[in-house]
C-alpha cells in the first residue's frame, strides 16, 4: 500500500474518519465493559451521565479539565516546534512545589500580589525544569524524549524526599504531605458557592493567550517554522536553537501552572498523588486538539469527562476505571490515524 | 552501433497509462527494446520518463497496460519480479546505504532472507569478476559513504549486474559525473552491450544521447511523441521535438565586471562528515559578473554556499564585504547585507512545504517592517507583499494563502526568486538554481540572473551541469576537494579541460608549489 | 573499605546480573526496532503487559516456558499495532509509541482487575529457580554471578549472541540494518521495507515483553502495579549507550545493573542510612541521562531512524 495526498479533501473526507475513530473507540469500550459483566449499551450513557449529568458532575469535570488544559497547552506549544516534551509531569510538580513552599506564609507579599507572584514563580520553576533537557538537546544533541521522561521519575522522587523531610507537615499525622497554604495564597472561587476556582479561568485565558502568540507574533511564526522544517528555518536565518529554548521555557511554564492551580485552587497542600498523570494525559489532550490552543480546551473537557464519567460508571456497575485510560489510548491512536486519512488516500500497490 | 531490429525483443511496454490525481504522467506509452540495443528515452523534467521506468521496475503500478520481459508479462507493482526477470535499475538518486560496505550493498536481498550464512568469499569473488569484465573497479570492503559519486554509481551498476541483469535502466546517469567519468561509464555500457545486455538510457543531454544510443524515444507531457534511429536525426531536431517548439535559450553577452563586492581570502572551513570543507580558498565576486563554480557534487560546494549564505564562518582566513569584515556572520547578517540566496534544495531548504506562500515569502524578512513590528505580525501587509511577488514573477498559484506544497517546482522556484530578488541584492548566491526544472522555467531563471548581473549584482552560480556553467558564466572556477582552481575566462577552456580539474588534477602542482 | 568488600562479594555480582537480565531482553528488543529504523516508545507499556501476561498464564496453570511464550506473543501483538501505525501509515513514532504504552498499561491493569477483582495482595506463582551449572558455578566470584542464575537469565545472554549473529552474519540481518540505514536501498533490491520494519518491531516488542515477564517470573513471583517503573525508558537510553550494538548494549546493561545493585547496598551501610533513600533511587535515572550525554557525540545512529518510508514519494 501507498499513501497519496489529496489536494482538496471534501467535507465527507474531513469528517468521516474522525467520526469513525470515535465510534470505534466507543464500540471497543462497550465490548470491554461487556467482558466485565456490564450491559454494553448502557456504558456510554453512564459515562456521559457521570461526566455531565448533574451540576456536581459537571463541576467535577471542569475541575478535572483545569490542569489538563494547562498540560495540554504545554505539550501543544512544545510539539508545534517538534520539541518532544514528555516531562509535563515533572514541570507540574515544580510549579506545585513553589506554591507549597512559598504559599505557606513564607512569602509575605500583599494579597493582591501574592497569587500573581506565586504564578510567575511557579512558571519560572517549571520553565527551568524543562530548560535542562532543552539545553542538553541543543548543546549535545541528546534526545529530549528520554531525558524529559527520566526527569519525571527524578523529580517525583525529589518531591517525595522533601515531603518526607523538610516539607513534611507536622500536623499531617505522619502522612507525607506539605503544610496547608495560607488563605491569601488560595485561588478564590469564580462564583460563590460553586466548587470551581479561578484556576479554570486562568486556564481559559492561557489558551487564548497562547493562541494569539501562535497566530499573531513573530515567536509563534518562528515556532511553527522550526517545527515544520528545521532545516529551512535555519537556512532562512531563524535562530532555531534560541526558538527551541524559548519554546521550552513557555511549555515548562504552562505545565507548572497546572501544579500551581491544583495546589492553590483545589488541594491547598502538596501530596505525592497530586497528579494522577496529568502531564502524560496532556499529550493526549494536545494530540486530540491537533495542537490547536483553543481546541485544547474542548479536548481537555472531553478527556476530563471520560475520566470523571468512568469513575462514576465504575462505581455504578463495577467496571474497572481503567476503562477510561483504555478509551483515551484507543481514541489517541485511532485519531492520529483518522487525521492522516483526512489528508491522504490509501492506494493499493 | 547498429540498430538490431531483427534481434530478439527483450522488453516490451504495451500502452502504459498512469495518472496521479489530475496529472497524466504516462499516456498509452508503448516501446520495445532488443537484445544488445541501447535506446535513449528523452524528455523534459516532468515528461514522465522516471514514472515510466518506475512502472517497468514495479515500483509503481500502471493504471492500464502491461510490461513484458523476455516475452513474459510481469506482475504489476512487484520490483522483485522485475529483478528476477533480469531488469536492473540505476536510479538517479542512488539507493545505497551509506553506512554499509560495498559488498553489503551489492549482496543485499540477493539471498533468501531465511538462509543462515552470507558466503562473503563467493560474493567477493563474483564482484571481482564483474568488476574486471565491465571495468567497474571498486573496493568491496569500502564504506559507501566514503566513496566518490562516480564510484557510487559503479556500485549501483554492480548491484544490477550481480543479480544477472539483462536489461539495464539508467536514469540520468551522467548528471553527477565529470566528463571523464562519463566516458568511463560509456565504456562500461559498450562492454555490457557487447556481452548481450540491453540498455535504456534516460537523459536530457542531447550530445550524450547522440553518442551512446541506437534509437531515440521522446516523451512529452506523458506521451510518446517520437521514435526513430539515432543516426537519422540530429541534436536540433531532438531538442525541438522534446520541447514541442523551438525554445531559444537567452542570449548571453559578457558582463562588465566592476569592483569585488565579496572577497574570500585564504578561507578554510572544517570538513563535516564526508563533506569536505574549504582548503585555503581565495575568491572574488565582482559586480556585474557571473562567476560559475563547476565541480562534482560533494567537493566543497556546500561549504562555500554555507559560508557565503551565512550558515558557516571561516575557521581561518577572512571574508570581506565591500572591503570590511562583518562582525557577526549569520544568515540574517548575510541577508541584511544584500546577499540573495537561492538554495540548492528548494523543497527541503528553500521552502516549508506546509506553510502557505505568504509564510514562505517572508521567511527571511519577517522580523522587518512592514511584515512585523515589535514582535507582532502584520499578515495583511505580508500578504500584499506576496501578491506583488506572485504578479511580478509570474508564480502560477490560486493565491497567497495556498500551501506551497501544491505548487510545481518551477513556480516554487519563482517564489524563491521573488523573495530574494525583490530586495535588489548586491550579491546573488545561486546554488543549483534550475535543477529539476523544465526548459521554460530554466530560461526564466537564467534571464532573471542575467538581468540582475546587468544591473550590477555579483552572481555566484554553482551547478553540476557543466553546460549551464559554460553558457552563463563570465569566469569559471572549478572546485575539487574544497580547493579552488584559478579563474578561467568564458570560452578559454573545453569541457574536457575543465573535467581534468573537476577530477582533482592540476591542483597538486599548486600545492607542491606552496609547500 | 566497604566499597571493595561489596565489589568483591559474589552476592553483589549475582544481584547485578539478575537486575541486568530484564534490561538485556528489553534493550535487545528496542535495539532490533531501532536498527530497522523504528523508535518504539511502547516499550514501557509492553514490558508491563509482558510482566502480567506471563505471570497470569502461569497462574492459570500453564508451565513457565509457555508463560514466557505467552508474554512474547502479547508483546508482539502490541508491537504489531505500533508497527502498522508507524510503518505503512508513517505516523509519528513518538505519539504512537506513547499511545501504545498507555494502551498496553491500561489494558493490563483492566485485565488484572477483571481477573482478580477482590484481592488485596496479588497471588504468587512458582517462579523460575536458579540453576547452578555444574563445575562452572564453583568458580569464585564469576561462578555464582554468571552460572547460578535462573534459566531466563541464561536465555538473555544467549539472545545477545543470537541477535548479534543474525544482525551481522545473515542476509536477514543485513536487510534489517539496511532498512534502518536507507529503506530506498531495500526497496530497490525487491525487498519489502514494510515487512522488514513491522516484523522487526513485532519481534523486538516480544523481547521487551519477555523482559517484563522476567520481573514476575524470575526476579519476583508476583505482579504489582508500577513494577516496571521506568525500566523501559532506561532501556532506550541503554540502546544509545550501546551505540546500537548488542554486545555493547549488554555491557551497558551490566554496568548499569551493577551500579543499581551497588546503591542498594550502600543504602544499607551506616553512611547510606543518613541519606534519604530517594537519592539512591534517583541514581539510575541520572546515570541514564549521563550515559546519553556522554554517548550523544560518538554514537552512529541508524541513518533512517524515525524516517518514515513511503514508496510513492517522489
Amino acid at each position: 500500500m501507498r499513501l497519496e495526498p489529496i489536494a482538496n479533501p471534501g467535507i465527507a473526507r474531513t469528517l468521516i474518519p474522525p467520526a469513525l475513530a470515535i465510534a470505534t473507540t466507543v464500540v471497543i469500550a462497550s465490548l470491554l465493559a461487556m467482558i466485565a459483566g456490564a450491559n454494553p449499551f448502557g456504558v456510554l450513557g453512564l459515562i456521559l451521565k457521570g461526566a455531565a449529568g448533574s451540576k456536581f458532575a459537571l463541576l467535577e469535570t471542569l475541575n478535572r479539565a483545569t490542569p489538563l488544559i494547562f498540560t495540554g497547552l504545554s505539550v501543544a506549544v512544545a510539539f508545534r516546534a517538534r520539541l518532544w516534551n514528555i516531562g509535563a509531569e515533572a514541570q507540574l510538580y515544580a510549579g506545585a512545589l513553589v506554591v507549597a513552599v512559598l504559599g505557606t506564609g513564607m512569602l509575605q507579599w500583599p494579597p493582591g500580589l501574592l497569587l500573581p507572584g506565586l504564578a510567575i514563580l511557579a512558571m519560572i520553576a517549571g520553565a527551568l525544569v524543562l530548560l535542562i533537557p532543552a539545553l542538553l538537546k541543543v548543546r549535545f544533541g541528546v534526545d529530549e524524549v528520554v531525558t524529559t521522561l527520566l526527569f519525571n521519575f527524578i523529580f517525583l522522587l525529589f518531591v517525595s524526599m522533601l515531603l518526607e523531610g523538610a516539607l513534611k507537615d507536622p500536623m499531617g499525622m505522619g502522612w507525607p504531605k506539605s503544610a496547608r497554604l495560607i488563605p491569601e495564597a488560595r485561588l478564590p472561587r469564580i462564583i460563590d458557592g460553586l466548587r470551581l476556582h479561578w484556576g479554570f479561568g486562568l486556564a481559559l485565558i492561557s489558551a487564548v493567550v497562547i493562541w494569539i502568540i501562535q497566530a499573531r507574533t513573530t515567536l509563534g511564526y518562528e515556532i511553527r517554522a522550526v517545527g515544520l522544517n528545521r532545516n529551512a528555518a535555519s537556512f532562512a536565518g531563524i535562530p532555531v536553537n534560541r526558538v527551541l529554548i524559548k519554546t521550552a521555557l513557555l511549555s515548562g511554564g504552562l505545565a507548572a501552572l497546572a501544579g500551581y492551580s491544583e495546589v492553590a485552587g483545589l488541594k491547598g497542600s502538596l501530596t505525592l498523588d497530586l497528579s494522577p498523570g496529568f502531564g502524560y494525559t496532556g499529550i493526549i489532550v494536545a494530540m486530540l486538539a491537533l495542537l490547536n490552543p483553543l481546541a485544547v480546551i474542548a479536548a481537555a473537557l472531553f478527556v476530563a469527562g471520560i475520566f470523571v464519567g468512568a469513575d462514576s460508571m465504575s462505581r455504578a456497575v463495577g467496571v474497572p476505571t481503567y476503562l477510561a485510560d483504555i478509551m483515551l489510548a484507543t481514541a489517541l491512536l485511532l485519531m492520529v490515524l483518522a487525521i492522516l486519512l483526512t489528508r491522504f488516500r490509501v492506494v493499493r500497490e | 552501433m547498429t540498430a538490431k531490429s531483427e534481434a530478439q525483443v527483450v522488453l516490451r511496454l504495451n500502452s502504459i497509462t498512469k495518472t496521479f490525481g489530475a496529472l497524466t504522467a504516462n499516456d498509452a506509452v508503448s516501446l520495445s527494446l532488443h537484445k544488445g540495443e541501447v535506446i535513449a528515452l528523452l524528455g523534459e523534467n516532468g515528461a514522465g520518463k522516471t514514472t515510466l521506468m518506475n512502472i517497468l521496475f514495479g515500483q509503481y503500478t500502471a493504471d492500464s497496460g502491461t510490461v513484458e520481459v523476455m516475452g513474459r508479462t510481469l506482475p504489476p507493482g512487484n520490483p522483485r519480479a522485475a529483478l528476477d526477470a533480469g531488469v536492473g535499475m540505476v536510479h538517479q538518486h542512488f539507493t545505497l546505504a551509506e553506512g554499509m560496505t560495498v559488498l553489503e550493498n551489492v549482496t543485499l536481498g540477493t539471498r533468501s532472507l531465511w538462509s543462515l550464512g552470507m558466503d562473503r568469499a563467493a560474493a567477493r569473488a563474483r564482484i571481482a569478476r564483474l568488476a574486471a569484465d565491465f571495468r567497474l573497479s571498486v573496493n568491496p570492503d569500502a564504506r559507501v559513504g566514503a566513496l566518490t559519486v562516480g564510484e557510487r554509481q559503479r556500485v549501483e551498476i554492480l548491484k544490477a549486474l550481480y543479480r544477472d541483469a539483462r536489461i539495464l535502466i539508467l536514469d540520468e546517469p551522467t548528471a553527477v559525473l565529470t566528463p571523464q567519468e562519463t566516458d568511463d561509464l560509456f565504456e562500461t555500457l559498450r562492454k555490457a552491450v557487447a556481452l548481450g545486455l540491453s540498455i535504456v538510457f534516460i537523459s536530457h543531454k542531447l550530445h550524450e544521447v547522440m553518442a551512446i544510443s541506437d534509437r531515440v524515444l521522446i516523451l512529452r507531457h506523458g506521451k510518446l511523441v517520437h521514435e526513430g534511429r539515432t543516426a537519422d536525426t540530429d541534436r536540433h531536431d531532438l531538442a525541438a521535438r522534446m520541447v514541442g517548439s523551438e525554445v531559444a535559450a537567452p542570449k548571453v553577452a559578457l558582463g562588465v565586471p566592476g569592483p569585488a563586492l565579496m572577497r574570500l581570502d585564504a578561507v578554510s572551513t572544517p570538513d563535516i562528515g564526508n563533506a569536505p570543507g574549504l582548503k585555503s580558498l581565495t575568491l572574488d565576486l565582482r559586480a556585474g559578473q557571473i562567476t560559475g563554480l563547476a565541480g562534482v557534487s560533494g567537493n566543497g560546494q556546500a561549504a562555500l554556499a554555507g559560508l557565503i549564505g551565512g550558515r558557516r564562518s571561516p575557521a581561518s582566513g577572512t571574508l570581506m564585504l565591500n572591503g570590511e569584515t562583518p562582525p557577526h556572520w549569520s544568515p540574517r547578517t548575510a541577508v541584511h547585507n544584500g546577499i540573495a540566496r537561492i538554495p540548492e534544495d528548494r523543497h527541503k531548504t528553500g521552502t516549508i512545504a506546509d506553510f502557505n506562500l505568504t509564510e514562505n515569502a517572508i521567511l527571511e524578512c519577517y522580523t522587518d517592517p512592514p511584515h512585523s513590528t515589535r514582535g507582532w505580525m502584520h499578515w495583511q501587509r505580508a500578504e500584499e507583499f506576496t501578491q506583488e511577488i506572485i504578479t511580478k514573477y509570474d508564480v502560477r498559484c490560486p493565491g497567497p494563502t495556498t500551501r506551497i506544497r501544491l505548487l510545481s517546482g518551477g513556480n516554487m522556484q519563482k517564489l524563491i526568486l521573488g523573495r530574494v530578488l525583490e530586495a535588489s541584492p548586491h550579491i546573488i548566491l545561486a546554488n543549483q538554481p534550475v535543477r529539476g526544472l523544465d526548459i521554460g522555467a530554466v530560461n526564466y531563471v537564467h534571464e532573471r540572473l542575467l538581468e540582475a548581473r546587468d544591473r550590477g549584482a555579483a552572481v555566484l552560480l554553482i551547478s553540476e551541469d557543466l553546460d549551464e556553467i559554460m553558457a552563463l558564466s563570465d569566469v569559471i572556477h572549478v572546485i575539487s576537494e574544497g580547493r579552488l582552481s584559478p579563474a578561467f575566462a568564458r570560452g578559454s577552456m573545453t569541457p574536457a579541460e575543465l573535467g581534468v580539474w573537476m577530477a582533482g588534477h592540476g591542483f597538486e602542482t599548486e600545492r607542491a608549489h606552496a609547500s | 573499605m566497604d566499597l571493595f568488600d561489596i565489589l568483591l562479594s559474589a552476592s553483589f555480582w549475582t544481584a547485578a546480573i539478575r537486575i541486568a537480565s530484564p534490561l538485556i531482553f528489553a534493550t535487545l528488543g528496542e535495539l532490533i526496532c531501532e536498527r530497522a529504523g523504528i523508535l518504539n516508545l511502547g516499550i514501557e507499556g509492553i514490558m508491563v503487559a509482558g510482566a502480567f501476561a506471563g505471570w497470569m498464564a502461569v497462574y492459570s496453570g500453564v508451565d513457565l516456558w509457555t508463560g514466557v511464550a505467552v508474554a512474547f506473543v502479547v508483546g508482539a501483538a502490541f508491537g504489531l499495532i505500533h508497527g502498522v501505525l508507524t510503518v505503512p501509515f508513517g505516523l509519528s513514532q513518538h505519539v504512537v509509541g506513547l499511545g501504545v504504552t498507555l494502551l498496553a498499561t491500561s489494558l493490563t491493569y483492566y485485565a488484572y482487575r477483571l481477573a482478580l477483582p477482590e484481592v488485596t495482595s496479588p497471588p504468587k506463582i512458582d517462579a523460575f529457580q536458579p540453576y547452578e551449572v555444574p563445575l562452572l558455578s564453583d568458580i569464585p566470584l564469576i561462578g555464582p554471578a554468571l552460572f547460578a542464575q535462573t534459566p531466563l537469565t541464561y536465555l538473555a545472554f544467549a539472545l545477545v549472541a543470537v541477535v548479534s549473529l543474525v544482525l551481522y552474519r545473515t542476509p536477514l540481518g543485513l536487510a534489517l540494518r539496511a532498512a534502518g540505514e536507507n529503506p530506498a536501498a531495500v526497496a530497490a533490491q525487491g525487498l519489502s521495507v514494510t515487512g522488514l520494519r513491522v516484523g522487526a518491531v513485532a519481534v523486538g516488542s516480544g523481547l521487551m515483553a519477555v523482559g517484563g515477564a522476567f520481573l514476575t517470573m524470575s526476579a519476583f513471583d508476583s505482579f504489582f502495579f508500577e513494577m516496571v517503573n521506568g525500566r523501559g525508558w532506561i532501556c532506550i537510553a541503554l540502546v544509545v549507550f550501546g551505540a546500537w550494538r548488542p554486545g555493547k548494549a549488554l555491557l551497558g546493561a551490566i554496568l548499569f545493573a551493577a551500579f543499581d545493585a551497588l546503591q542498594i547496598r550502600i543504602q544499607q551501610t551506616p553512611l547510606g542510612a543518613n541519606v534519604p533513600y530517594q537519592v539512591f533511587l534517583m541514581m539510575p535515572y541520572f546515570l541514564s541521562i549521563l550515559a546519553l550525554i556522554v554517548m550523544s557525540r560518538r554514537a552512529e545512529v541508524p541513518a533512517a531512524l524515525m524516517v518514515p518510508f513511503n514508496k510513492g514519494e517522489r
